[in-house]
Protein backbone atom coordinates (compact mmCIF):
# COMPACT_ATOMS: atom_id res chain seq x y z
CA UNK A 1 0.00 0.00 0.00
CA UNK A 2 1.55 3.28 -1.05
CA UNK A 3 0.34 6.66 0.10
CA UNK A 4 0.22 9.39 -2.48
CA UNK A 5 2.30 12.42 -1.55
CA UNK A 6 0.47 15.66 -0.98
CA UNK A 7 1.88 19.18 -1.21
CA UNK A 8 2.51 20.78 2.19
CA UNK A 9 -0.05 23.56 2.06
CA UNK A 10 -1.04 24.87 5.47
CA UNK A 11 -4.27 26.41 4.22
CA UNK A 12 -5.51 23.15 2.79
CA UNK A 13 -4.29 21.27 5.89
CA UNK A 14 -6.26 23.62 8.15
CA UNK A 15 -9.46 22.82 6.28
CA UNK A 16 -9.10 19.21 7.46
CA UNK A 17 -9.26 20.21 11.14
CA UNK A 18 -12.81 21.21 12.11
CA UNK A 19 -11.81 22.41 15.59
CA UNK A 20 -9.62 25.16 14.10
CA UNK A 21 -12.79 26.93 13.00
CA UNK A 22 -13.99 27.44 16.52
CA UNK A 23 -13.67 30.60 18.57
CA UNK A 24 -12.53 30.94 22.16
CA UNK A 25 -13.69 34.02 24.09
CA UNK A 26 -14.78 35.53 20.79
CA UNK A 27 -11.33 35.09 19.19
CA UNK A 28 -10.24 32.52 16.62
CA UNK A 29 -8.66 29.55 18.36
CA UNK A 30 -4.85 29.60 18.15
CA UNK A 31 -3.95 26.10 19.27
CA UNK A 32 -0.33 25.98 20.43
CA UNK A 33 -0.49 23.10 22.90
CA UNK A 34 0.49 20.37 20.48
CA UNK A 35 3.16 18.89 22.74
CA UNK A 36 0.28 17.98 25.09
CA UNK A 37 -1.97 16.60 22.39
CA UNK A 38 -2.58 17.32 18.72
CA UNK A 39 -5.89 18.13 17.08
CA UNK A 40 -7.48 15.53 14.78
CA UNK A 41 -8.27 15.79 11.07
CA UNK A 42 -11.65 14.79 9.63
CA UNK A 43 -10.02 11.70 8.16
CA UNK A 44 -9.29 10.39 11.67
CA UNK A 45 -12.58 11.53 13.20
CA UNK A 46 -14.59 9.99 10.35
CA UNK A 47 -12.70 6.71 10.62
CA UNK A 48 -13.84 6.18 14.20
CA UNK A 49 -17.47 6.64 13.14
CA UNK A 50 -16.98 4.47 10.07
CA UNK A 51 -15.55 1.68 12.17
CA UNK A 52 -18.53 1.66 14.55
CA UNK A 53 -21.08 2.01 11.78
CA UNK A 54 -19.66 -0.61 9.41
CA UNK A 55 -17.20 -2.98 11.03
CA UNK A 56 -17.50 -3.10 14.82
CA UNK A 57 -16.65 -6.57 16.15
CA UNK A 58 -14.12 -8.07 18.49
CA UNK A 59 -10.80 -9.01 16.93
CA UNK A 60 -8.86 -12.31 16.77
CA UNK A 61 -11.94 -14.17 17.94
CA UNK A 62 -14.63 -14.82 15.37
CA UNK A 63 -14.89 -16.61 12.07
CA UNK A 64 -17.66 -14.22 11.15
CA UNK A 65 -17.08 -11.56 8.54
CA UNK A 66 -17.18 -8.51 10.79
CA UNK A 67 -14.62 -9.96 13.19
CA UNK A 68 -12.33 -10.81 10.29
CA UNK A 69 -12.67 -7.32 8.84
CA UNK A 70 -12.01 -5.66 12.19
CA UNK A 71 -9.00 -7.91 12.77
CA UNK A 72 -7.61 -7.15 9.32
CA UNK A 73 -8.00 -3.38 9.74
CA UNK A 74 -6.47 -3.49 13.22
CA UNK A 75 -3.53 -5.59 12.06
CA UNK A 76 -2.91 -3.51 8.91
CA UNK A 77 -1.93 -0.57 11.13
CA UNK A 78 1.12 -2.47 12.41
CA UNK A 79 2.59 -2.30 8.93
CA UNK A 80 1.92 1.47 8.76
CA UNK A 81 3.69 1.93 12.09
CA UNK A 82 6.58 -0.27 11.01
CA UNK A 83 7.03 1.70 7.82
CA UNK A 84 6.82 5.03 9.68
CA UNK A 85 9.68 4.23 12.06
CA UNK A 86 11.75 1.94 9.87
CA UNK A 87 11.27 -1.25 11.88
CA UNK A 88 12.15 -4.56 10.23
CA UNK A 89 9.17 -6.74 11.17
CA UNK A 90 5.50 -6.01 11.83
CA UNK A 91 5.46 -8.21 14.94
CA UNK A 92 7.86 -5.75 16.55
CA UNK A 93 4.98 -3.29 16.92
CA UNK A 94 3.12 -3.61 20.23
CA UNK A 95 0.00 -1.50 20.68
CA UNK A 96 -0.28 0.24 24.05
CA UNK A 97 -2.41 3.02 25.54
CA UNK A 98 0.37 5.56 25.03
CA UNK A 99 3.99 6.40 25.77
CA UNK A 100 3.52 6.06 29.52
CA UNK A 101 2.30 2.49 29.21
CA UNK A 102 5.01 1.72 26.66
CA UNK A 103 7.76 2.87 29.03
CA UNK A 104 6.19 1.01 31.93
CA UNK A 105 6.12 -2.09 29.75
CA UNK A 106 9.87 -1.77 29.22
CA UNK A 107 10.42 -1.32 32.96
CA UNK A 108 8.05 -4.09 34.08
CA UNK A 109 8.18 -6.50 31.16
CA UNK A 110 11.87 -6.32 30.33
CA UNK A 111 13.95 -4.66 33.06
CA UNK A 112 12.07 -6.26 35.97
CA UNK A 113 13.12 -9.69 34.73
CA UNK A 114 16.50 -8.97 33.15
CA UNK A 115 18.16 -6.66 35.69
CA UNK A 116 19.52 -7.35 39.17
CA UNK A 117 20.46 -5.27 42.19
CA UNK A 118 23.39 -3.00 41.34
CA UNK A 119 22.70 -2.95 37.60
CA UNK A 120 22.59 0.60 36.31
CA UNK A 121 19.93 2.35 34.25
CA UNK A 122 21.07 5.66 32.76
CA UNK A 123 18.44 8.38 32.30
CA UNK A 124 18.72 12.14 31.79
CA UNK A 125 17.72 15.19 33.75
CA UNK A 126 15.36 16.30 30.96
CA UNK A 127 13.10 13.25 30.98
CA UNK A 128 9.32 13.45 31.26
CA UNK A 129 8.09 12.04 34.56
CA UNK A 130 6.92 8.92 32.74
CA UNK A 131 10.55 8.04 31.97
CA UNK A 132 11.64 8.64 35.58
CA UNK A 133 8.92 7.31 37.86
CA UNK A 134 8.74 3.71 36.51
CA UNK A 135 12.51 3.43 37.03
CA UNK A 136 12.30 4.78 40.56
CA UNK A 137 9.58 2.23 41.30
CA UNK A 138 11.77 -0.53 39.90
CA UNK A 139 14.81 0.74 41.86
CA UNK A 140 12.81 0.50 45.08
CA UNK A 141 11.66 -2.97 44.16
CA UNK A 142 14.80 -4.72 42.87
CA UNK A 143 17.67 -2.40 43.77
CA UNK A 144 18.80 -1.15 40.36
CA UNK A 145 20.88 2.04 40.39
CA UNK A 146 19.71 5.12 38.48
CA UNK A 147 22.18 7.55 36.90
CA UNK A 148 21.13 10.86 35.38
CA UNK A 149 22.97 12.63 32.57
CA UNK A 150 22.79 16.30 33.63
CA UNK A 151 21.37 19.16 31.62
CA UNK A 152 23.54 22.14 30.67
CA UNK A 153 22.09 25.65 31.11
CA UNK A 154 21.04 25.80 27.43
CA UNK A 155 18.87 22.71 27.86
CA UNK A 156 21.22 20.30 26.05
CA UNK A 157 22.84 17.31 27.71
CA UNK A 158 26.30 17.27 29.25
CA UNK A 159 27.85 14.76 26.82
CA UNK A 160 31.16 14.66 28.69
CA UNK A 161 29.31 13.54 31.78
CA UNK A 162 27.34 11.07 29.64
CA UNK A 163 30.59 9.41 28.57
CA UNK A 164 31.56 9.08 32.24
CA UNK A 165 28.16 7.78 33.41
CA UNK A 166 27.65 5.13 30.73
CA UNK A 167 29.94 2.35 31.89
CA UNK A 168 30.36 -1.39 32.35
CA UNK A 169 27.53 -1.58 34.90
CA UNK A 170 25.07 0.13 32.54
CA UNK A 171 22.41 -2.30 31.37
CA UNK A 172 19.94 0.16 29.89
CA UNK A 173 19.97 3.72 28.60
CA UNK A 174 16.46 5.21 28.55
CA UNK A 175 16.38 8.64 27.03
CA UNK A 176 14.00 11.08 25.42
CA UNK A 177 14.51 11.88 21.73
CA UNK A 178 13.05 15.38 22.11
CA UNK A 179 12.31 17.14 25.40
CA UNK A 180 8.64 18.02 25.92
CA UNK A 181 9.57 20.90 28.23
CA UNK A 182 12.34 22.57 26.22
CA UNK A 183 12.27 21.01 22.77
CA UNK A 184 15.89 19.87 23.02
CA UNK A 185 16.67 17.18 20.44
CA UNK A 186 18.94 14.64 22.09
CA UNK A 187 21.84 13.12 20.09
CA UNK A 188 20.40 9.67 20.66
CA UNK A 189 22.70 7.88 18.22
CA UNK A 190 25.82 9.15 19.94
CA UNK A 191 24.49 8.04 23.33
CA UNK A 192 23.24 4.73 21.91
CA UNK A 193 26.71 3.94 20.55
CA UNK A 194 28.19 4.55 24.00
CA UNK A 195 25.55 2.30 25.60
CA UNK A 196 25.87 -0.48 23.03
CA UNK A 197 29.65 -0.46 23.44
CA UNK A 198 29.00 -1.42 27.07
CA UNK A 199 26.54 -4.14 26.08
CA UNK A 200 23.54 -2.12 27.30
CA UNK A 201 20.20 -1.74 25.52
CA UNK A 202 18.71 1.59 24.46
CA UNK A 203 15.13 2.73 25.06
CA UNK A 204 14.00 5.91 23.32
CA UNK A 205 11.02 8.04 24.39
CA UNK A 206 9.78 9.24 21.02
CA UNK A 207 6.59 10.95 22.24
CA UNK A 208 7.82 14.34 21.01
CA UNK A 209 9.83 13.18 18.00
CA UNK A 210 7.82 10.53 16.11
CA UNK A 211 4.93 12.98 15.47
CA UNK A 212 7.23 15.76 14.32
CA UNK A 213 10.24 14.50 12.36
CA UNK A 214 11.57 11.52 10.43
CA UNK A 215 12.47 8.79 12.94
CA UNK A 216 14.27 5.59 12.00
CA UNK A 217 14.91 3.06 14.73
CA UNK A 218 18.02 1.70 13.02
CA UNK A 219 19.58 5.11 12.48
CA UNK A 220 18.78 6.02 16.10
CA UNK A 221 20.28 2.81 17.43
CA UNK A 222 17.12 2.11 19.41
CA UNK A 223 16.26 -1.26 20.92
CA UNK A 224 12.95 0.11 22.21
CA UNK A 225 10.93 3.07 20.92
CA UNK A 226 7.90 4.38 22.81
CA UNK A 227 5.38 6.88 21.46
CA UNK A 228 1.76 8.02 21.63
CA UNK A 229 -0.92 8.17 18.95
CA UNK A 230 -2.75 11.20 20.29
CA UNK A 231 0.20 13.56 19.78
CA UNK A 232 0.31 12.61 16.07
CA UNK A 233 -3.28 13.27 14.94
CA UNK A 234 -4.56 9.97 16.33
CA UNK A 235 -7.06 9.26 19.13
CA UNK A 236 -6.16 9.33 22.82
CA UNK A 237 -5.56 5.93 24.37
CA UNK A 238 -3.39 4.75 21.49
CA UNK A 239 0.35 4.24 21.56
CA UNK A 240 3.15 1.97 20.50
CA UNK A 241 6.07 0.15 21.97
CA UNK A 242 8.38 -0.94 19.19
CA UNK A 243 11.22 -3.26 20.14
CA UNK A 244 13.62 -5.48 18.24
CA UNK A 245 11.98 -8.89 18.04
CA UNK A 246 14.86 -10.59 19.89
CA UNK A 247 14.24 -8.21 22.78
CA UNK A 248 10.47 -8.70 22.70
CA UNK A 249 11.04 -12.46 22.85
CA UNK A 250 12.81 -12.07 26.18
CA UNK A 251 10.09 -9.85 27.68
CA UNK A 252 7.36 -11.00 30.04
CA UNK A 253 3.74 -9.91 29.59
CA UNK A 254 2.45 -7.30 32.04
CA UNK A 255 -1.15 -8.41 32.06
CA UNK A 256 -2.66 -11.86 31.78
CA UNK A 257 -6.00 -12.48 30.15
CA UNK A 258 -7.69 -12.95 26.84
CA UNK A 259 -5.83 -12.75 23.52
CA UNK A 260 -2.37 -12.98 25.11
CA UNK A 261 -2.42 -16.75 25.63
CA UNK A 262 -2.11 -19.83 23.44
CA UNK A 263 -3.40 -22.41 25.90
CA UNK A 264 -4.88 -22.19 29.36
CA UNK A 265 -5.46 -25.08 31.74
CA UNK A 266 -6.45 -24.78 35.36
CA UNK A 267 -2.79 -25.26 36.27
CA UNK A 268 -0.93 -23.09 33.79
CA UNK A 269 -0.97 -21.09 30.59
CA UNK A 270 1.34 -20.58 27.65
CA UNK A 271 1.89 -17.25 26.01
CA UNK A 272 0.79 -16.26 22.56
CA UNK A 273 3.33 -15.09 19.97
CA UNK A 274 4.81 -11.59 20.02
CA UNK A 275 3.32 -9.01 19.88
CA UNK A 276 -0.03 -10.50 21.01
CA UNK A 277 1.27 -11.68 24.35
CA UNK A 278 1.61 -8.02 25.36
CA UNK A 279 -1.92 -7.08 24.33
CA UNK A 280 -4.18 -8.74 26.88
CA UNK A 281 -7.91 -8.10 26.68
CA UNK A 282 -9.99 -6.37 24.05
CA UNK A 283 -7.85 -3.44 22.90
CA UNK A 284 -8.69 0.07 21.68
CA UNK A 285 -9.68 -1.27 18.25
CA UNK A 286 -11.26 1.89 16.82
CA UNK A 287 -8.38 3.94 18.21
CA UNK A 288 -5.74 1.82 16.50
CA UNK A 289 -7.62 1.79 13.20
CA UNK A 290 -8.04 5.58 13.31
CA UNK A 291 -4.34 5.89 14.22
CA UNK A 292 -3.71 4.21 10.88
CA UNK A 293 -5.49 7.13 9.18
CA UNK A 294 -3.36 9.58 11.18
CA UNK A 295 -0.20 7.84 9.97
CA UNK A 296 -1.52 7.92 6.38
CA UNK A 297 -2.12 11.66 6.76
CA UNK A 298 1.40 12.35 8.02
CA UNK A 299 2.99 10.00 5.49
CA UNK A 300 1.22 11.79 2.63
CA UNK A 301 2.68 15.09 3.83
CA UNK A 302 6.08 13.55 4.47
CA UNK A 303 7.77 13.70 7.87
CA UNK A 304 10.62 15.73 6.37
CA UNK A 305 8.08 18.36 5.29
CA UNK A 306 6.42 18.29 8.73
CA UNK A 307 9.80 18.95 10.32
CA UNK A 308 10.67 21.71 7.84
CA UNK A 309 7.38 23.47 8.54
CA UNK A 310 7.94 23.35 12.29
CA UNK A 311 11.53 24.60 12.00
CA UNK A 312 10.23 27.60 10.07
CA UNK A 313 7.62 28.38 12.75
CA UNK A 314 10.11 27.76 15.53
CA UNK A 315 12.66 30.09 13.99
CA UNK A 316 10.04 32.82 13.61
CA UNK A 317 8.65 32.31 17.13
CA UNK A 318 12.09 32.45 18.74
CA UNK A 319 12.72 35.77 16.99
CA UNK A 320 9.27 37.26 17.73
CA UNK A 321 9.22 36.26 21.40
CA UNK A 322 12.93 37.00 21.84
CA UNK A 323 12.30 40.58 20.72
CA UNK A 324 9.73 41.17 23.48
CA UNK A 325 11.03 42.97 26.57
CA UNK A 326 11.09 40.79 29.66
CA UNK A 327 10.83 37.48 27.83
CA UNK A 328 13.34 34.74 28.67
CA UNK A 329 13.55 31.82 26.24
CA UNK A 330 14.63 28.42 27.53
CA UNK A 331 16.24 25.62 25.56
CA UNK A 332 18.87 25.50 22.83
CA UNK A 333 18.97 28.64 20.67
CA UNK A 334 19.70 26.69 17.45
CA UNK A 335 16.56 25.45 15.66
CA UNK A 336 18.49 22.43 14.35
CA UNK A 337 18.80 21.18 17.90
CA UNK A 338 15.20 21.59 19.00
CA UNK A 339 11.71 20.44 18.16
CA UNK A 340 8.81 22.84 17.64
CA UNK A 341 8.57 23.80 21.31
CA UNK A 342 9.15 27.26 22.81
CA UNK A 343 9.34 27.39 26.59
CA UNK A 344 9.52 30.89 28.02
CA UNK A 345 8.78 33.15 30.92
CA UNK A 346 7.94 36.79 31.28
CA UNK A 347 9.62 38.84 33.95
CA UNK A 348 7.28 39.66 36.81
CA UNK A 349 4.40 37.59 35.43
CA UNK A 350 3.79 34.07 36.67
CA UNK A 351 3.27 31.50 33.85
CA UNK A 352 -0.21 30.77 35.16
CA UNK A 353 -1.15 34.42 34.62
CA UNK A 354 0.47 34.40 31.16
CA UNK A 355 -1.67 31.39 30.27
CA UNK A 356 -4.81 33.11 31.54
CA UNK A 357 -4.24 36.27 29.48
CA UNK A 358 -3.31 34.20 26.41
CA UNK A 359 -6.52 32.19 26.79
CA UNK A 360 -8.52 35.41 26.73
CA UNK A 361 -6.91 36.00 23.31
CA UNK A 362 -7.92 32.52 22.16
CA UNK A 363 -4.28 31.36 22.38
CA UNK A 364 -3.93 27.91 23.97
CA UNK A 365 -0.54 27.20 25.56
CA UNK A 366 0.53 24.98 28.41
CA UNK A 367 1.76 26.49 31.64
CA UNK A 368 3.28 24.68 34.59
CA UNK A 369 6.05 22.15 35.01
CA UNK A 370 5.14 20.09 31.90
CA UNK A 371 5.57 16.83 33.85
CA UNK A 372 9.29 17.58 33.94
CA UNK A 373 9.91 18.94 37.43
CA UNK A 374 13.66 18.14 37.35
CA UNK A 375 13.98 20.43 34.30
CA UNK A 376 12.22 23.24 36.18
CA UNK A 377 14.53 22.65 39.17
CA UNK A 378 17.62 22.80 36.93
CA UNK A 379 16.40 26.05 35.33
CA UNK A 380 15.54 27.38 38.82
CA UNK A 381 12.05 28.38 37.73
CA UNK A 382 8.79 27.17 39.31
CA UNK A 383 7.12 26.78 35.92
CA UNK A 384 7.22 28.03 32.34
CA UNK A 385 4.76 28.86 29.59
CA UNK A 386 5.13 26.63 26.55
CA UNK A 387 3.96 27.08 22.98
CA UNK A 388 4.30 24.04 20.71
CA UNK A 389 3.60 23.82 17.01
CA UNK A 390 2.24 21.37 14.48
CA UNK A 391 1.38 21.04 10.82
CA UNK A 392 -1.64 23.39 10.90
CA UNK A 393 0.00 26.32 12.69
CA UNK A 394 0.91 29.47 10.77
CA UNK A 395 3.22 32.48 11.14
CA UNK A 396 0.06 34.57 11.75
CA UNK A 397 -0.58 32.44 14.81
CA UNK A 398 2.95 33.10 16.02
CA UNK A 399 2.11 36.82 15.67
CA UNK A 400 -1.07 36.29 17.71
CA UNK A 401 1.02 34.55 20.38
CA UNK A 402 3.57 37.36 20.50
CA UNK A 403 0.86 40.03 20.68
CA UNK A 404 -0.90 38.17 23.49
CA UNK A 405 2.37 37.85 25.44
CA UNK A 406 2.99 41.58 24.96
CA UNK A 407 -0.52 42.20 26.27
CA UNK A 408 0.21 40.09 29.36
CA UNK A 409 3.33 42.20 29.94
CA UNK A 410 1.25 45.39 29.69
CA UNK A 411 -1.53 44.00 31.85
CA UNK A 412 0.78 43.05 34.72
CA UNK A 413 3.32 45.77 33.94
CA UNK A 414 4.79 47.41 36.98
CA UNK A 415 4.60 44.26 39.07
CA UNK A 416 8.35 44.02 39.12
CA UNK A 417 9.15 46.06 36.05
CA UNK A 418 7.92 43.64 33.42
CA UNK A 419 8.09 46.39 30.83
CA UNK A 420 11.77 47.01 31.57
CA UNK A 421 14.72 45.93 29.48
CA UNK A 422 14.93 42.43 28.10
CA UNK A 423 17.14 40.00 29.90
CA UNK A 424 19.10 37.19 28.38
CA UNK A 425 18.25 33.61 27.66
CA UNK B 1 -5.85 45.59 25.38
CA UNK B 2 -7.17 42.50 27.03
CA UNK B 3 -10.32 41.77 25.12
CA UNK B 4 -12.27 39.38 27.28
CA UNK B 5 -14.41 41.06 29.95
CA UNK B 6 -14.05 37.98 32.13
CA UNK B 7 -10.38 38.76 32.68
CA UNK B 8 -11.24 42.03 34.40
CA UNK B 9 -13.49 40.09 36.72
CA UNK B 10 -10.61 37.84 37.67
CA UNK B 11 -7.91 40.47 37.85
CA UNK B 12 -9.71 43.25 39.75
CA UNK B 13 -7.61 46.34 40.29
CA UNK B 14 -7.26 45.72 44.02
CA UNK B 15 -5.91 42.24 43.27
CA UNK B 16 -3.31 43.63 40.89
CA UNK B 17 -2.33 46.20 43.53
CA UNK B 18 -1.79 43.52 46.15
CA UNK B 19 0.17 41.45 43.60
CA UNK B 20 2.43 44.36 42.73
CA UNK B 21 2.89 45.46 46.34
CA UNK B 22 2.06 42.52 48.59
CA UNK B 23 1.54 43.21 52.29
CA UNK B 24 3.57 41.33 54.89
CA UNK B 25 5.49 39.31 52.32
CA UNK B 26 8.44 38.69 54.61
CA UNK B 27 9.82 36.30 57.17
CA UNK B 28 8.36 36.76 60.61
CA UNK B 29 11.33 36.19 62.91
CA UNK B 30 9.18 36.05 66.04
CA UNK B 31 6.68 33.51 64.71
CA UNK B 32 5.39 30.68 66.85
CA UNK B 33 3.16 29.08 64.20
CA UNK B 34 4.06 28.11 60.66
CA UNK B 35 3.07 25.85 57.79
CA UNK B 36 4.22 25.17 54.21
CA UNK B 37 1.91 25.11 51.21
CA UNK B 38 2.62 23.96 47.68
CA UNK B 39 0.73 23.45 44.43
CA UNK B 40 3.38 21.66 42.37
CA UNK B 41 1.28 21.61 39.21
CA UNK B 42 1.36 25.41 38.90
CA UNK B 43 4.63 25.93 40.74
CA UNK B 44 3.08 27.87 43.63
CA UNK B 45 4.88 27.70 46.96
CA UNK B 46 4.12 29.51 50.17
CA UNK B 47 5.31 29.58 53.77
CA UNK B 48 2.96 31.19 56.27
CA UNK B 49 4.40 32.28 59.62
CA UNK B 50 2.23 33.67 62.40
CA UNK B 51 2.70 35.05 65.89
CA UNK B 52 -0.09 34.10 68.26
CA UNK B 53 -0.26 35.78 71.67
CA UNK B 54 -3.09 35.09 74.12
CA UNK B 55 -5.24 33.49 71.43
CA UNK B 56 -4.85 36.42 69.09
CA UNK B 57 -2.95 36.64 65.77
CA UNK B 58 -0.62 39.51 66.62
CA UNK B 59 1.33 39.29 63.36
CA UNK B 60 1.62 37.16 60.24
CA UNK B 61 3.95 37.00 57.25
CA UNK B 62 4.28 34.92 54.11
CA UNK B 63 7.08 34.08 51.69
CA UNK B 64 7.28 32.09 48.50
CA UNK B 65 6.33 32.47 44.89
CA UNK B 66 3.22 32.09 42.86
CA UNK B 67 0.79 33.62 40.42
CA UNK B 68 -0.94 36.95 40.93
CA UNK B 69 -4.05 35.33 42.38
CA UNK B 70 -2.17 33.30 44.99
CA UNK B 71 0.02 36.23 45.99
CA UNK B 72 -2.78 38.79 46.15
CA UNK B 73 -5.03 36.42 48.06
CA UNK B 74 -2.31 35.78 50.67
CA UNK B 75 -1.62 39.50 50.96
CA UNK B 76 -5.31 40.35 51.45
CA UNK B 77 -5.55 37.53 53.96
CA UNK B 78 -2.78 38.96 56.15
CA UNK B 79 -4.57 42.33 56.18
CA UNK B 80 -7.67 40.64 57.51
CA UNK B 81 -6.31 38.32 60.17
CA UNK B 82 -3.76 40.51 61.95
CA UNK B 83 -5.11 41.56 65.33
CA UNK B 84 -8.00 39.08 65.28
CA UNK B 85 -8.57 36.16 67.64
CA UNK B 86 -7.48 32.78 66.21
CA UNK B 87 -11.10 31.64 66.18
CA UNK B 88 -12.09 34.55 63.97
CA UNK B 89 -9.16 33.95 61.63
CA UNK B 90 -10.20 30.31 61.25
CA UNK B 91 -13.78 31.39 60.71
CA UNK B 92 -12.54 33.65 57.90
CA UNK B 93 -10.76 30.68 56.29
CA UNK B 94 -14.09 28.84 56.26
CA UNK B 95 -15.92 31.87 54.89
CA UNK B 96 -13.31 32.27 52.17
CA UNK B 97 -13.63 28.62 51.13
CA UNK B 98 -17.39 29.05 51.06
CA UNK B 99 -16.99 32.10 48.84
CA UNK B 100 -14.80 30.12 46.42
CA UNK B 101 -17.31 27.26 46.30
CA UNK B 102 -20.51 29.27 45.95
CA UNK B 103 -19.25 32.34 44.09
CA UNK B 104 -21.18 34.52 46.51
CA UNK B 105 -20.13 36.74 49.38
CA UNK B 106 -20.23 34.72 52.60
CA UNK B 107 -23.13 35.28 54.95
CA UNK B 108 -22.39 36.38 58.48
CA UNK B 109 -18.76 37.38 57.88
CA UNK B 110 -17.71 40.63 56.21
CA UNK B 111 -14.45 39.88 54.44
CA UNK B 112 -14.15 43.45 53.10
CA UNK B 113 -11.64 43.85 50.27
CA UNK B 114 -11.19 40.09 50.10
CA UNK B 115 -14.53 39.91 48.32
CA UNK B 116 -12.70 41.30 45.28
CA UNK B 117 -11.60 37.67 44.87
CA UNK B 118 -15.22 36.64 44.22
CA UNK B 119 -14.55 36.62 40.47
CA UNK B 120 -12.03 33.78 40.95
CA UNK B 121 -14.93 31.40 41.58
CA UNK B 122 -15.84 31.81 37.89
CA UNK B 123 -12.42 30.44 36.90
CA UNK B 124 -12.44 27.00 38.56
CA UNK B 125 -8.80 26.22 37.76
CA UNK B 126 -7.73 29.33 39.66
CA UNK B 127 -9.66 28.59 42.86
CA UNK B 128 -6.78 26.48 44.10
CA UNK B 129 -4.41 29.44 43.57
CA UNK B 130 -6.58 31.73 45.69
CA UNK B 131 -7.06 29.09 48.39
CA UNK B 132 -3.43 28.06 48.95
CA UNK B 133 -2.50 30.83 51.40
CA UNK B 134 -5.70 30.38 53.38
CA UNK B 135 -5.39 26.62 53.73
CA UNK B 136 -1.76 27.05 54.74
CA UNK B 137 -2.70 29.64 57.39
CA UNK B 138 -5.38 27.27 58.64
CA UNK B 139 -2.84 24.50 59.09
CA UNK B 140 -0.39 26.86 60.81
CA UNK B 141 -3.02 28.00 63.31
CA UNK B 142 -4.51 24.56 63.92
CA UNK B 143 -1.17 22.85 64.42
CA UNK B 144 -0.49 24.99 67.46
CA UNK B 145 2.83 25.22 69.24
CA UNK B 146 5.32 23.71 68.98
CA UNK B 147 4.77 23.15 65.29
CA UNK B 148 4.99 19.50 64.38
CA UNK B 149 6.32 18.38 61.03
CA UNK B 150 3.60 17.79 58.48
CA UNK B 151 3.30 17.36 54.74
CA UNK B 152 2.88 20.66 52.88
CA UNK B 153 -0.66 21.85 52.36
CA UNK B 154 -1.89 21.60 48.80
CA UNK B 155 -5.01 22.76 47.02
CA UNK B 156 -4.08 20.95 43.81
CA UNK B 157 -6.62 18.23 43.27
CA UNK B 158 -3.96 16.24 41.54
CA UNK B 159 -0.41 16.68 40.36
CA UNK B 160 0.70 15.00 37.19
Amino acid sequence: MTIERRAFDTRSIRRDFPILKREVHGKPLVYLDNAATSQKPVQVIAEITRYYRDTNANIHRGVHTLSQEATQQYEDVREKVRALIGGRRVEEVVYTSGTTMSLNLVARGWARHRLRAGDEVVLTEIEHHSNIVPWQQLRDEIGIVLRFIPMLPDGTLDMEEARRLIGPRTRLLSVTHASNALGTIVPVRELADLAHAQGALVCVDGAQSVPHMPVDVTELGADFLAFSGHKMLGPTGTGVLWARHEVLEEMEPLFGGGDMILTVTLEESTWNEIPYRFEAGTPNIEGVIALGKAIDYLTALGMDQVRAHEVELLDYALRRLGDLPGVTLFGPPEVERRGGVVSFDLEGVHPHDIGQVLDSHGVAVRTGHHCAQPVMAALRVPATARASFYIYNTPDEVDALAEAVADAARFFGGATGATGAAHGG
Amino acid sequence: MVGDPGLDELYREIILEHYRSPKRKRHLEAHNRHADGSNPLCGDQIVVEARVDDGRVSDVGFTGQGCSISQASASLMTDYVVGRPVDEALEAVGAFQQMMTTGEAPSGVDLGDIEALLGVAKFPVRVKCASLGWKTLEQALKRGEPASEAAPVTTDERSM
